[in-house]
């Protein structure tokens, strides 16, 4: 998915610089307040994991085998600022020294797979996390999902971005379609292939899950004898309970909405494509396709494409919705927190 | 700080230190520990006796416990703490932990330089940190392409090249092949600098250090020289000390002055 | 995307390439690809032009073609994405070969094409000429953010040390009789991946210590600087300025 050079228009490119550059910045303050003077060590010893982990290959079966493209575990990790971070280096790295990416892309690229990467997977994760039962195999659940819809979010970031700038009149369903399709077989893979990182990780060291160290908290019993230590916690209990409640409806309230978007999209199976149809542009090329060109099973294809598309608007739709709503949830939980309880940055050496 | 007490011989005073993790661990118990001025001490102890929290706690890292620990003089606190991480060198047991920069001149360069020392001067003292570990050759290379032997004596000299009061070694043994270990062994005699030594090497420490602590369970529970100490057969065994196969620690003749 | 990453990017050599000041290649190799970017597509001649440029460098740099040609491989996703253009793309069609093909498509690919090409020919002749640490310092020079070059020099770091470390489990795995081949054995594989984080993180916070032990306050001392002369900073803009003269005659032309 590195973008490389002449693929999108030069504004759009700059725009998207404009994009990277300012989250960027945001995030370098971000991750300061997160890991204060540990940050340059931590966030590359990280950017460092991810890009190892990338080399990683996953076999899928007869010689195929695919990787982890990491955003999503990154923000898992170590929270959506150094998960920006870390992705954003890599990403410049890959272009500048194997020329993976463009140079004058890199804009597109951060803001594609660095930025809606981890920023999907996290906001998901952390709704998840706070309706699911308190338990381990809660954070798995939700990295599971949170991979999952990362990886679509990006293909349709990518899509705006090319709906905007793109070179070449694709219409914008097949793009879409194509990108979509693509990238919810990817976000499987991902998603399956996260969570298990996850959970390995949670099973031996639970404090380094920066998703799930609110989770902890309550349950830090962890020596045998020594119970000493949850004597201080138990007053935020009752806040925590009123407050999952008001995550819960919000969650139901983004599925009632979501319900709505997949409604509408398998009442239209052609979903986006549907979109290409209106404005008359489509009928053409798939007309052409189709009539006895060698790649005439490429009109085969779209159609199970397009259906795909349906279901998935669905699914998009849920994480979109969950997304949006969770965002003011999550902006004003923050900023009440932030007030009452400065210790939620407290580090064991 | 004007008060230097009748201890400025020392390089080091550690007295009452008492220390517990945030997570309720508690892994030092009272720790009282004197070295004077060019000592070279071994710190030996079983696994988890605190060793390391004690190092850490040598050059500020970890505060808030109870007890003092002051360097030549000077309280281990905030208001001195970049005086004091200059006056305590502390080598980690990982040479790819301590050697985090591109390259070796770098790194050597990154402790005066974040004292503000530059220019010339910097290049210099680079240059003799270098040259006192025998690598000054190898400056530009960057660390990764080191052998481990050669690791160790960089990060050696990262420590050396800040003239530290007291150089704090952790297992400095570890992992090295004989010959590596005798040049490190050879650098550290020729070193004018008091030296505490963390091992479980038990030869290594009666080659080096006239004089060794045991610490076991948070406190000190021994202190002699390291001859006496090693040959008191109920003591180490007492401490989970055990000395390699066929090693006779009174056989041995320590030359070192 | 993994491809690649394994053999050694730099070429060591004295070319008056070589020499030159990191940032001024930086600045330089961007504009260049800046210049190409916004190029008509139209101006077929125009690219045959900013090609004959890069050979020009490549050979002032003494980087020979061969290698250059191998590293371009980088590009060969998007390559098969371009080729798919012409089939898919709308507009005034014609045949070729007895296919269909969208004219519009076919300028979108050779669009793409001959951008990325340029694009990825550029960026690595850059890095054949200019060792990691420099292009660091050229980062640095070039007011990126400073904590954005230590991440980058942390992980250009310890990216050799972490990928050892997971060779290293590779082997302890395959001397245990297990290989993996398919997606029954993910779950080897990313237990092994959340170990190698706990590895990095702890040794994140190992690194810390060290550097707090040296005298570190959350700011790295500027050590090494980079400045170039004004001849060098023309000389590396001869590149883009020569690129930038060919892309207005191709807007004029």
């Amino acid at each position: 998915m590195h973008v490389p050079d002449g693929f999108i228009n030069a504004p759009v490119s700059a725009a998207a610089g404009v994009v990277a550059a300012g989250a960027v910045a945001v995030s370098l303050r971000g991750a300061r307040r997160e890991l204060d003077e540990r940050t340059a060590p931590l966030a590359g010893l990280v950017a460092a994991f991810i890009f190892a982990v990338q080399m990683l290959n996953f076999p899928v079966a007869a010689g195929t085998s695919g990787h982890l493209l990491g955003g999503a575990l990154a923000a898992i990790l170590v929270g959506p600022y150094t998960g920006v971070l870390c992705v954003s280096v890599v990403l410049l790295m890959q272009g500048v020294l194997f020329a993976d990416g463009g140079l004058t892309a890199l804009g597109v690229n951060i803001t594609d797979m660095a930025i809606t990467t981890t920023v999907v997977a996290y906001l998901v994760f952390r709704v998840l996390v706070k309706v699911l039962p308190r338990k381990r195999s809660s954070v798995t659940a939700a990295s599971f999902v949170a991979a999952l819809l990362s990886v679509p979010a990006a293909a349709v970031v990518f899509t705006l971005i090319y709906a905007i700038g793109g070179t070449t009149d694709v219409s914008i369903g097949k793009v879409a379609t194509a990108m979509v399709g693509v990238h919810v077989l990817i976000g499987i893979g991902e998603a399956v292939i996260t969570a298990l990182t996850v959970g390995a990780v949670v099973a031996v060291r639970p404090d380094l899950v920066y998703g799930a160290r609110g989770l902890n908290r309550p349950l830090k019993l962890r020596v045998g004898g020594e119970l000493v230590d949850a004597a201080g916690t138990p007053a935020p209990a009752a806040v925590r309970g009123s407050q999952r409640k008001v995550w819960l409806t919000g969650l139901v309230t983004s599925l009632v909405l979501a319900g709505f978007v997949s409604f509408y999209a398998s009442a239209h199976p052609d979903g986006l494509e549907k979109v290409a149809h209106d404005k008359g542009i489509d009928a053409k090329a798939r007309k052409h396709a189709s009539d006895g060109s060698p790649l005439a099973g490429y009109g085969v294809k779209d159609v199970s494409d397009a259906r795909l598309s349906g279901g998935l608007a669905g699914v998009i739709g849920v994480g979109v919705t969950v997304v949006a709503g969770s965002g003011v949830f999550w902006v004003v939980r923050r900023r009440r927190t932030a007030d009452t309880s400065p210790s939620q940055l407290t580090e064991t050496v | 700080m004007t008060d230097f007490p009748e201890s400025s011989t020392a390089s080091l005073e550690v007295s009452g230190l008492a220390y517990a993790y945030p997570d309720g661990h508690q892994a030092l118990f009272g720790v009282d520990l004197t070295l004077g001025r060019g000592e070279r001490v071994a710190l030996l102890g079983p696994n988890g006796a605190g060793k390391t929290t004690l190092v850490l706690h040598l050059n500020g890292i970890l505060t808030g416990g109870a007890g003092t620990v002051t360097v030549a003089g000077l309280p281990v606190g905030k208001r001195h703490m970049a005086e004091i991480r200059r006056k305590v060198g502390i080598v980690f047991q990982d040479p790819d932990d301590q050697l985090f920069m591109p390259t070796v001149r770098e790194d050597v360069a990154f402790g005066p330089a974040a004292a503000g020392v530059k220019g010339p001067e910097l290049e210099a003292r680079v240059h003799k940190a270098l040259a006192q570990v025998g690598m000054a050759e190898f400056a530009d290379r960057p660390p990764h392409h080191l052998s481990f032997g050669q690791r160790r004596r960089v990060a050696v000299a990262t420590v050396l090249v800040m003239e530290p009061e007291i150089l704090v070694l952790d297992e400095p043994s570890s992992n090295l092949d004989p010959a590596s270990r005798r040049e490190l062994a050879d650098i550290l005699r020729s070193l004018d600098v008091t030296v505490l030594m963390v091992t479980h090497d038990l030869p290594y420490a009666l080659e080096l250090c006239p004089r060794s602590v045991i610490l076991s369970e948070g406190v000190i529970a021994a202190d002699g020289t390291t001859g006496d100490l090693l040959a008191d057969e109920d003591l180490m065994r007492a401490h989970r000390l055990e000395l390699p196969f066929g090693f006779d620690p009174k056989s041995v003749k320590v030359t070192s002055a | 995307m993994g491809a690649g990453h394994a053999h050694r990017l730099y070429r060591h050599g004295h070319s008056p390439v070589h020499t030159l000041p990191p940032h001024t290649k930086l600045a330089a190799v961007l504009c260049f690809v800046i210049v190409v970017v916004s190029t008509p597509r139209e101006a077929m001649w125009a690219f045959a032009l900013y090609a004959a440029l890069l050979a020009a460098v490549a050979y002032a740099a003494r980087v020979p073609a061969a290698f250059l040609l191998k590293r371009l491989l980088i590009e060969i996703p998007f390559v098969a994405f371009a080729v798919l253009m012409p089939f898919v793309a709308q507009g005034e069609r014609v045949d070729v070969l007895g296919m269909s093909l969208s004219v519009n498509g076919l300028w979108g690919a050779w669009n793409v094409l001959a951008k990325g090409t340029l694009g990825v020919a550029a960026s690595v002749l850059l890095a054949s000429t200019t060792e990691l640490r420099e292009l660091l310092l050229g980062l640095q020079r070039l007011k990126l953010p400073p904590l954005l070059v230590q991440i980058a020099s942390f992980m250009i770091r310890y990216g050799d040390v972490i990928t050892d470390e997971m060779r290293r489990m590779k082997i302890a795995r395959e001397s245990r009789g297990f290989e993996a081949s398919g997606v029954r054995h993910w779950g080897v594989l990313a237990k092994s991946a959340g170990a190698l984080f706990i590895r990095s993180y702890e040794r994140g916070e190992r690194v810390h210590l060290a550097m707090v032990s040296r005298g570190y306050a959350g700011s790295m001392p500027v050590i090494d600087d980079v400045s170039a002369s004004r001849a060098q900073w023309s000389y590396a803009l001869t590149l883009p300025c020569a690129a930038l003269v060919v892309c207005l005659l191709g807007w004029v032309l």
